[in-house]
């Protein structure tokens, strides 16, 4: 033990107690809450936060302290899976946001370069999670007009009948996100719980709840479980209440529509020029929707009507979504009643398999099949464009043969990487808090942004 | 053809009128590029949709292609542009000047091919890490392999 004077603490505790003087006390003006005389009422409401002063133009005269800039994500629950947005915030004010992407990127588009004609489904269904039936469908049409053929009336309708029920189920996540992410917690939990019934129906015929590897080129892997006509009736018969009852929730609900009504404005002219398509345009005013402009899959023999909001905002995303599940369900019903006979794929053994009975009774059914998943088929030399309206929007395949079993090839228009583009202009000048409503109500997925 | 394509192909004499499965692709000069996707979006194709690339290797001569696709909601057409670039320090005219959507794909297309966009206001890396060396989707860019775990191990003594 040392002496007692070169002891660091005891010289310390010396200062306290003899060595210091108390500083002096200043007062200040934090925390003060005495409103100042010359404020005018206008001024007032601001600072009471009644009126918001949302009329900013980028100043660069803004001392350096005041910006924040702050990272949002690539973990936060609210963004919808690994999205990073860095936000350029003057108090809780966002001025400028940059999205930031690709941790999700899987270089599925290199994969597809890998991967037969006939594998490519399970591919692209794994891009678009939550609308897996549209990627296939999409990739199924960009290789049927290379080899130019077309699939059976029955195999058509079912394509629909599968693309339209998977449009109200991701419009359900559409939902029940956006709600969760504004606090609406039932919604959530009603949300996924109806989805849930339309996924059994898709179990039941693909076999998966996701990533169905259904809809091929040539038609589709398996014809409708028997008894299908009373599940999708019942899902018919279930829905109505089922949408009527979100409506009693949000429709009118003040806290949702404080939330939602004038956030995150996309004017339409801003969401041509950003290519945004889907929802997000519609609720913008324009009247644009591929089943309508471009149909596929005899779309255009069903009645049904193109949902369209005024202002752009979250609210008329949100109405969209919910008046588009109505538009579907319209749809299916149409199918089934309409579902033709016949083949559900076409039945050119160069392009689909022999059905397993034959295989056992028929040497050159078993060459066929034996090709068929060795091998694959070869799809001659072209170039094309299919796309098809999926929840999100315009879901492209762009995809080129030089003549092989394997795309030279394969890129994907994913409309999630394109609607993102918009949310710098959605968020600018909003408040902070408004920025899940705002990501939510883009719906973005990012196994689509990133693929 | 409709007759806004006849009204391009007649300010421009160089570029190539062809359909692809019933799609109509009119193939541009690399030095064209620009001045007629200006033409095309002042003939009413306001969105453009998709901006991608093909790497044709020792296929062709001109290795790289650029792809556009154009949307008119007023027509309700579609016209897909294409030119072809060299195979050295690959460069285009960038499309985002004119639609700012272009400036993600632009963005993915130089990411994932190297080919340069001039003019582009913010031409980064998007989906691969900022230090990231070579272009994934070129031809000559391997898809490489994990190492797995009990693959090439040892036999337990």
């Amino acid at each position: 033990m040392s002496d007692e004077t070169n002891d660091p603490r005891t010289e310390i505790v010396d200062l306290w107690v003899a060595g210091s003087e108390e500083p002096e006390f200043q007062p200040t003006d934090e925390g003060a809450q005495e409103i100042s005389a010359e404020e005018t009422p206008d001024r007032l409401d601001v600072q009471f936060g009644r009126v918001i002063d949302d009329d900013y133009l980028y100043d660069d005269d803004v001392a350096e302290d005041e910006r924040v800039i702050v990272n949002m994500g690539p973990q936060h629950p609210s963004t919808h899976g690994v999205l990073r947005l860095q936000l350029e915030l003057e108090g809780e004010v966002i001025r400028r946001t940059k999205p930031i992407i690709g941790y999700l990127h899987t270089g599925m588009e290199k994969t597809a370069e890998e991967l037969t004609f006939g594998q490519g489904p399970t591919n692209v269904t794994r891009m678009d999670y939550l609308a897996p039936f549209h990627g296939e469908l999409a990739y199924s049409l960009a290789v049927e007009q290379l080899l130019d053929i077309e699939v059976p009336p029955r195999a058509a309708a079912i394509r629909v009948l599968m693309t339209e029920l998977n449009r109200i189920t991701s419009h359900l996540v559409a939902l029940a996100t956006n709600g969760m992410d504004i606090g609406a917690l039932s919604m959530m939990i009603y949300g996924f719980r109806e989805r849930e019934s339309i996924l059994a129906f898709f179990e039941k015929t693909t076999g998966l709840r996701m990533n169905h590897n259904y809809i091929r080129p040539g038609g589709v892997a398996a014809d409708l479980a028997p008894g299908w006509k009373d599940d999708v009736g019942g899902i018919l018969k279930d829905f109505p209440r089922r949408i009527d009852q979100y409506d009693d929730l949000l429709k009118e609900n003040p806290i949702w529509l404080s939330r939602t009504k004038d956030v995150g404005v996309i004017s339409s002219e801003e969401a041509i020029a950003f290519s945004i398509t889907g929802p997000a345009l519609r609720a913008a005013g324009v009247d644009w929707d591929l089943r309508k402009a471009f149909p596929y899959s005899g779309i255009e023999n069903y009645e049904f009507e193109v949902p369209l909001g005024e202002n752009g905002d979250v609210y008329d995303r949100y109405r969209v979504r919910i008046d588009e599940m109505w538009e579907s369900l319209k749809i299916v019903e149409q199918v089934m009643d309409a579902m033709p006979k016949g083949d559900y794929r076409v039945g050119d053994r160069k392009i689909t398999p022999p059905p397993r009975a034959r295989i056992d009774e028929s040497m050159e059914a078993l060459i066929h099949h034996f090709k068929l998943f060795t091998e694959g088929f070869k799809v001659p030399p072209g170039e094309t464009y299919a796309a098809v309206e999926s929840p999100r929007g315009e879901l492209g395949c762009y995809l080129v043969s030089d003549g092989e079993a394997i795309p030279y090839r394969m890129h994907t228009r994913a409309p999630s990487f394109y609607n993102l583009q918009a949310l710098p202009i959605a968020m600018a000048d909003s408040l902070m808090a408004d920025t899940v409503a705002t990501i939510a109500s883009m719906d973005p997925v990012m196994g689509d942004v990133d693929r | 053809m409709i007759p806004v394509f006849e009204t391009l192909s007649g300010q421009f004499d160089q570029v190539v009128w062809v359909q692809s499965h019933g799609q109509d692709v009119v193939r541009v000069p690399v030095v064209d590029w620009y001045a007629f996707a200006e033409a095309a979006k002042g003939q009413g194709f306001e969105v453009c949709a998709d901006v991608t690339a093909v790497d044709w290797m020792r296929m062709r001569p001109d290795r790289f292609e650029v792809i556009a696709s154009l949307l008119s909601m007023s027509l309700g057409a579609r016209l897909r542009m294409s030119t072809t670039v060299g195979r050295d320090e690959p460069s285009v005219a960038s499309l985002t000047p004119l639609w700012p959507g272009a400036g993600f794909a632009e963005r993915e297309v130089y990411d994932m091919f190297g080919i340069n966009f001039e003019d582009h206001p913010d031409l980064t890396r998007i989906l691969m890490p900022d230090d990231w060396v070579g272009h994934p989707l070129r031809k000559d860019f391997g898809v490489g392999s994990v190492p797995v775990q009990f693959k090439a191990s040892h036999q337990v003594e």
